[in-house]
């Protein structure tokens, strides 16, 4: 029985850890600003975080297969433009319709990679970066180096983003629904664990008759829908689509996640893990400029939380690994 | 047989060699532009300016802008053009020394060099061509935000571009002379926050200065993303009348918030004007009209006359004119041109 | 009985030898230059071929160090951030007093330390991938450069350092003079030492390594020590050709350097590759960017050319294995009756 409890205690050790290191950050943060734990200021948190949010459940699956898709900041950049473009060509159209024509976009990106990786065995570093550049030469050439600006775009377009529904910010709500569809998917579903089992052993993967590359192809895929959707979602809430949206961007998202303790090798890692990344890194975003940290220090900060964070992973879990070993050494 | 496909190919090397050499024609001048960097509608505009100041003179153009807004690709862009023996290039700088030997090297190898919009350092060019005076800018940006504070004073803050960006540097540096005055004592600038052109950090920093000084009255964002996502933002958060945002942006950018009153007023220039001038200054300087000192005068088209003055740096500049002002009256007719 | 004998020979043929990835490189160089001399009559003459490489190949001392962390199965993409971070130390310290060789050997300095602590890490945690490790101290060591030189540029050098970029021995760039020496020692380091054939040992099976006695770790820390140094003498350069530097300078260098690796034959997967490929690559990128260039290929079409060719780069050489069934440089095993 005793085993039992502590082995759930370890196994969510490293979640358990992070959200510890959250709770002692934002009060130090507040100690600094009062401002900063106040229902509006952690609303902008949320918010500004949301988008981050449904990019980092695509990511982490990627990563799960130990891959890594460098191309979403190009795909978020040209499915918003495309869907800007329509929106301000056909100001009537509806914008349930504007995200399905964005999320379209963004698969049709991801089956491309997902076949590139999966298929004609790219490594995925390779097929996304090409893949990165083409859809941003892309984004420019279609935008023929014009921006849409708010004037054009229609309001039930601008309120995707900043509209609310049952008194929740949309934003926050459309991270909430993916975040609970995948957390149930990659747990609870047959499929979801076979892409664990692609990630921590490819080969046996192959050998057990597991679909891998059907796999690779639907993780790549799913992230291509997620960061069209976010495409959507980003030139909505900032009512401006530009040629150079999101650049550099994927850094950004692949350090929440690892942040969250996925594993870059890959076989590892939980959705509620990563809600706690992507918090821990809005947080960061949001809370320096608010406690006064010269602009010039806060990219130095955030890189060294980053380390801190992952070497903390790996210190507990290999204190996790030992703490198992004794106990079975009885 | 090896050796005669390694034989077969040095053949058609050498071939490639001897075919364009005897192809080679005396073409037009041609004069080149190069922007900061690409996918910036301010910069199309520039572009296609100068273009029409080039074409309309009967003369070629070559527009360039690198992916990224950096000096070693601006740098690599100058190469290619000293290669292809342009007449004049017209630099927007990415970097106010980085360009320097590049420069020089074009300098030396005939070709006119002179910077536009964003400018280099004096030893690299020969003149520069500033869209309204820089003084002017900061105390006009500094007048605007007094007024919209009614003449009360208060709190007010910067949101600027990159930390390196060198004009809003030039622009800043000379609001801070404007607020010692003693006409604006009232006027209280908290913070410079830097949003580096980027949507989303545009607008957290926005949303940050809000929030740690409650009482802010007018927020300064002399950079086109900027104001745009800090207009936004009032917007958002129905600070419409408690907040106002000025300073520089795009028409098209700005007119839904000059519209709906987040920013009472902004100011910029015609980018399609600015490039215009460029191109005469161009062709100006090849044909030895100019060359550059203080006190020369040339024609420029459609724009009339100019004289070339000195500059605070040190160097010579071409002023275009005083900053425009965009406000509820005139956003409508501007908002389609750029 | 029959006689069965082990022959471990690459069946010699014509097919076999073109087929090598390296004469795939060499066409397409030819190639590009052909259409590029149709394309603009100023191509062809022996400046271009001398001067151009001025260009680019300040990133090209990255390529090697690179190769070798790749043929170990990792990756670097730190070293933007380390140049942008000891050239601007270097930059700081010459105008705080210090003489310019000195300047210049700190900047060494700092670049090296820099790279040796993303192989301590590395060594030292070994579960961490080396992607989020050179993440991390991508952001780190650039956050670093802000916190030291703000928003300003630095610069004002003496006037020789600007010799380094631009200058002349005869009529040969000094740059490519340098290059050639680097190119020498490295092919000697990886195909010609022990330590190189310990690398590829790595890379191809870490694990059978560490048992049989060579150090992974120290492995681990030197690769990306010499990687670190090669990165001080890139920020050299190209401290050398801008004349002043900032804490943005090299954005992005990481990304060019891992496609010019990669698409001279490199296998991300580890344990393979030849120095010619990635050497190759080089002047294939450069030239092909130049040559764009000269006809004034617009920055949003030459990102399209640039990707695609990556990626057909890669899909012709995974085709190419699947083809004739074998990978260059292995041996084949064969059983002879």
């Amino acid at each position: 029985m005793k085993n039992s409890q502590s082995s759930k205690l370890s196994d969510n050790a490293r979640e358990l850890g992070l959200l510890g290191f959250i709770v002692v950050l934002a009060l130090l943060f507040q100690l600094r600003n009062p401002e900063f734990l106040t229902f509006s200021n952690l609303r902008d948190l949320l918010n500004n975080t949301a988008i981050l949010g449904v990019l980092s459940v695509g990511m982490m699956m990627i990563l799960l297969t130990g891959g890594i898709d460098l191309s979403i900041g190009a795909t978020i950049a040209f499915s918003g433009m495309v869907t800007a473009l329509t929106v301000s060509a056909y100001p009537t159209i509806s914008p349930i319709l504007s995200l399905a024509e964005g999320t379209l976009v963004g698969v049709v990106v991801g089956v491309i990679v997902g076949f590139l990786v999966a298929y004609c065995k790219i490594l995925p570093i390779i097929a996304s970066l090409g893949m990165m550049n083409i859809v941003r030469g892309l984004t420019y050439l279609v935008s023929k180096g014009k921006w849409v600006s708010a004037y054009q775009m229609s309001d039930g377009f601008k309120a995707i983003s900043t509209g609310a529904t049952l008194g929740i910010s949309n934003l926050i709500l459309i991270a909430i629904v993916i975040y609970v569809i995948f957390a149930y998917f990659l747990s609870s579903t047959r499929t979801g664990r076979y892409i664990y089992a692609v990630g921590s052993s490819p080969d046996t993967a192959d050998v057990v008759g597991i679909p891998r590359k059907r796999i690779l192809l639907l993780v790549y895929t799913t992230m291509g829908a997620l960061a069209g959707l976010a495409g959507v979602l980003w030139v909505s809430r900032y009512a401006s689509a530009q040629g150079d949206t999101a650049q550099g961007y994927e850094m950004s998202v692949i350090a929440a996640v690892v942040l969250g303790g996925v594993s870059v090798s890959g076989g590892r890692g939980k959705v509620i893990g990563i809600i706690l990344g992507t918090i821990l890194f809005g947080m960061l975003n949001n809370a320096l400029p608010l406690i006064n940290i010269s602009p010039f220090w806060q990219q130095a900060i955030q890189g060294v939380v980053i380390l801190l964070a992952v070497i903390s992973n790996v210190l507990i879990k290999r204190n996790n690994d030992r703490m198992t070993l004794r106990r079975r050494a009885i | 047989m090896k050796r005669t496909i390694i034989a077969v190919a040095m053949i058609i090397a050498v071939m490639g060699m001897i075919v364009p050499a005897s192809v080679f024609a005396a073409d037009k001048p041609k004069f080149a532009i190069v922007f900061k960097n690409t996918g910036n509608p301010y910069g199309e505009k520039q572009l296609q300016g100068f273009k029409d100041g080039i074409q309309e003179q009967g003369y070629e153009a070559i527009l360039r802008s690198p992916e990224l807004p950096t000096a070693e690709a601006q740098i690599q862009i100058i190469e290619q053009l000293i290669a292809q023996r342009v007449a004049s290039i017209c630099i927007v700088g990415n970097d106010y020394d980085a360009l320097q030997p590049v420069l020089t090297k074009a300098s030396k190898a005939g070709i006119k060099v002179f910077s536009l919009d964003s400018s280099v350092n004096p030893a690299s060019r020969l003149t520069h061509v500033n869209q309204a005076d820089s003084e002017k800018i900061g105390q006009t940006l500094i007048k605007a935000a007094y007024d919209m504070t009614g003449g009360k004073g208060g709190e007010i803050a910067i949101l600027s571009a990159t930390s390196q960006a060198s004009n809003q540097n030039i622009w800043i540096d000379f609001m801070k002379k404007e607020l010692a005055k003693p006409q604006y004592a009232s006027l209280k600038l908290v913070k410079i926050a830097y949003g580096d052109d980027l949507r989303d950090k545009s607008v957290s920093e926005t949303e940050a200065l809000l929030r740690s000084y409650p009482n802010l009255k007018v927020i300064i964002a002399p950079t086109t993303v900027g104001i745009a996502a800090a207009a936004k933002v009032i917007t958002d958060k129905n600070l419409i009348g408690k907040v106002f945002i000025t300073g520089l942006g795009l028409p098209s950018e700005m007119a839904t918030y000059i519209e709906n009153g987040a920013c009472p007023y902004m100011f910029l220039w015609n980018p399609i004007d600015v490039g215009y001038l460029g191109a005469y200054v161009a062709t100006a300087l090849v044909n030895g009209k100019i060359t550059g000192a203080v006190g020369e005068k040339f024609s420029a088209g459609r724009l009339g006359n100019y004289t070339i003055t000195k500059a605070p740096d040190g160097g010579t500049e071409v002023l275009l004119g005083p900053p425009f002002k965009f406000d509820k009256s005139n956003i409508a007719e501007w908002k389609n041109v750029y | 009985m029959s006689e069965r004998t082990l022959e471990i020979e690459k069946p010699r043929s014509l097919k076999n030898f073109f087929f090598q990835w390296e004469w795939f490189l060499i066409a397409l160089f030819v190639i590009i230059n052909i259409v590029n001399s149709l394309l603009s009559p100023y191509y062809f003459t022996a400046d271009t071929f001398l001067s151009t490489p001025m260009n680019f190949l300040d990133k090209a001392f990255l390529v090697y160090p690179m190769m070798m962390i790749i043929v170990l199965g990792n990756i670097d993409v730190s070293v933007g951030s380390i140049i942008a971070l000891s050239s601007v130390i270097m930059a700081v310290s010459y105008n705080a007093g210090l003489s310019m060789p000195l300047a210049m050997v700190l900047c060494l300095a700092v670049s090296t330390f820099c790279g040796f602590i993303n192989g301590f890490l590395q060594a030292k945690f070994r579960e961490l991938s080396s992607t989020i490790i050179t993440i991390s101290t991508q952001i780190i060591y650039r956050g670093i450069a802000y916190i030291i030189l703000e928003d300003k540029a630095a610069g004002k050098f003496p006037t020789w350092f600007s010799f380094l970029g631009w200058g002349y021995i005869g009529k040969v760039p000094f740059i490519m003079i340098v290059f050639i020496v680097f190119t020498i020692l490295f092919a000697i380091l990886i195909h010609k030492t022990r330590f190189g054939r310990q690398l590829f040992a790595m890379g191809n099976n870490s694990t059978a390594c560490r048992y049989s006695g060579i150090k992974t770790e120290n492995m681990l820390i030197s690769v990306s020590t010499i990687m670190g140094f090669m990165a001080g003498i890139t920020a050299l350069f190209l401290t050398s050709r801008m004349g002043s530097t900032r804490p943005n300078v090299a954005t992005g260098y990481e990304l060019d350097v891992i496609a010019m690796v990669v698409l001279g034959g490199v296998s991300t997967s580890g344990g393979k590759g030849r120095i010619t490929g990635p050497l190759l690559s080089i002047f294939i990128i450069g030239f092909l960017n130049y040559g764009l260039g000269l006809f004034n290929i617009s920055a949003q079409v030459l990102l399209i050319i640039i990707g695609a060719l990556l990626i057909v780069a890669v899909m012709l050489q995974n085709l190419r294995f699947d083809k004739s069934g074998q990978k260059s440089g292995a041996k084949h095993v064969q059983l002879k009756r």
